[in-house]
């Protein structure tokens, strides 16, 4: 119904601003994405276990860290035999894209600059996507909803996977399930051919840039591929 | 890998992540963006979302490398043109990597 009246309003070109989505709505999308986070955080919690991490420390990752990328980077530089500082700061660069995200965000937040900032922590990539208007701002309570069954997710899933260390998540493919999440998140955004380009040109940066810079610094550069929408299209 | 390193890595992501994803909204605050930068905020999404696709499906690290994973993120992509539903295509992307790796390819 919602999506009917949507398309409605943008088909028509009223100035009129549709309904902001409610949490339940948020929810309700994001339930298939909590199931793949799932998975992802069961994963998370087999590689964790197999690198050395006590079970409950892998799960307290996942509760207080909830950045899954970045939570895979560190743990990867771990077992390579890295420390604390290159397994921080890998996990801060995989996660340097919410700095930008969090940029567009803000003005669709409510309160003081402190609890924007609080709220500001319910962004995951599918939520922040997701909960984008379209106009450049954001249905928040969309947002928390999303990205709250998304969290249970993750935790659970990561309980999930620290108590099945018999698993092997590679011989499982759950390594491929990090890119197919990405691309269903992607997908929805290839609506035209600006950014179906802008796509194009941040895969391409980031794939010039991954021999030679540290994981993570690809998919920050690759943003700037959005600077071209600075130009009218 | 003492528990020390261990506890100091968990806080000190966390602290980051904190950080990272708070600064954006607490710069902002109120403050409309203007209409160029509200046009590149739309393109941001495909732009980070493509970077994070290739760099899982074709990379490992700092190489670039085709493997079974990068078969699973194709099969996905075709499910994703077929209309699939997000957890198919999430589930399918593992089992073909799975079943790749079980015959001994990549």
């Amino acid at each position: 119904m919602r999506a009917v009246a949507r398309a409605a309003w943008q088909g028509a070109g009223v100035t009129e601003q549709p309904p902001q989505r409610g949490w339940r709505e948020g929810a309700r999308a994001g339930l298939p994405y909590a199931g793949a986070s799932g998975v992802l955080a069961l994963s998370f919690g087999v590689v964790a276990t197999d690198a050395g991490f006590p079970a409950l420390a892998a799960v307290v990752m996942s509760a207080v860290v909830f950045a899954g990328s970045a939570q895979f980077a560190a743990v990867a530089i771990l077992t390579a035999g890295g420390g604390v500082g290159a397994a921080v700061g890998a996990a801060a660069l995989m996660s340097s894209r919410f700095v930008p995200m969090g940029f567009a965000l803000g003005p669709s937040l409510r309160g003081s600059r402190l609890q924007r900032a609080l709220e500001g922590q319910a962004v995951v990539d599918s939520s922040w996507a997701m909960a984008a208007r379209g106009d450049g701002g954001f249905d928040r309570l969309y947002l928390f909803g999303h990205t709250g069954v998304q969290y249970l997710a993750w935790v659970l899933g990561t309980v999930a996977g620290v108590i099945s260390p018999s698993l092997d998540a590679r011989a499982l493919g759950l390594d491929a399930v990090f890119p197919a999440f990405f691309l269903t998140i992607l997908a929805h955004e290839l609506r035209d051919r600006r950014r179906v380009g802008v796509a194009g040109v941040g895969a391409a940066l980031a794939l010039l840039l991954v021999p030679v810079t540290p994981p993570g610094v690809p998919v920050l550069v690759a943003s700037t591929a959005a600077l071209v929408g600075l130009r009218r299209s | 890998m003492t528990g020390g390193v261990v506890v100091a890595v968990v806080v000190l992501c966390a602290l980051t992540t904190l950080v990272l994803k708070g600064i954006g909204p607490f710069a902002a605050g109120s403050r409309e963006l203007p209409a160029p930068a509200v046009r590149v905020v739309v393109l941001l999404a495909p732009a980070l979302l493509a970077a994070l696709v290739v760099t899982n499906a074709l990379a490992d690290g700092d190489r670039l490398r085709i493997g079974a994973d990068t078969a699973g993120a194709l099969a996905a992509a075709l499910l994703l043109w077929r209309k699939a539903h997000v957890l198919v295509v999430v589930l399918v992307a593992a089992g073909v990597t799975a079943g790749l790796r079980a015959v001994g390819v990549g």
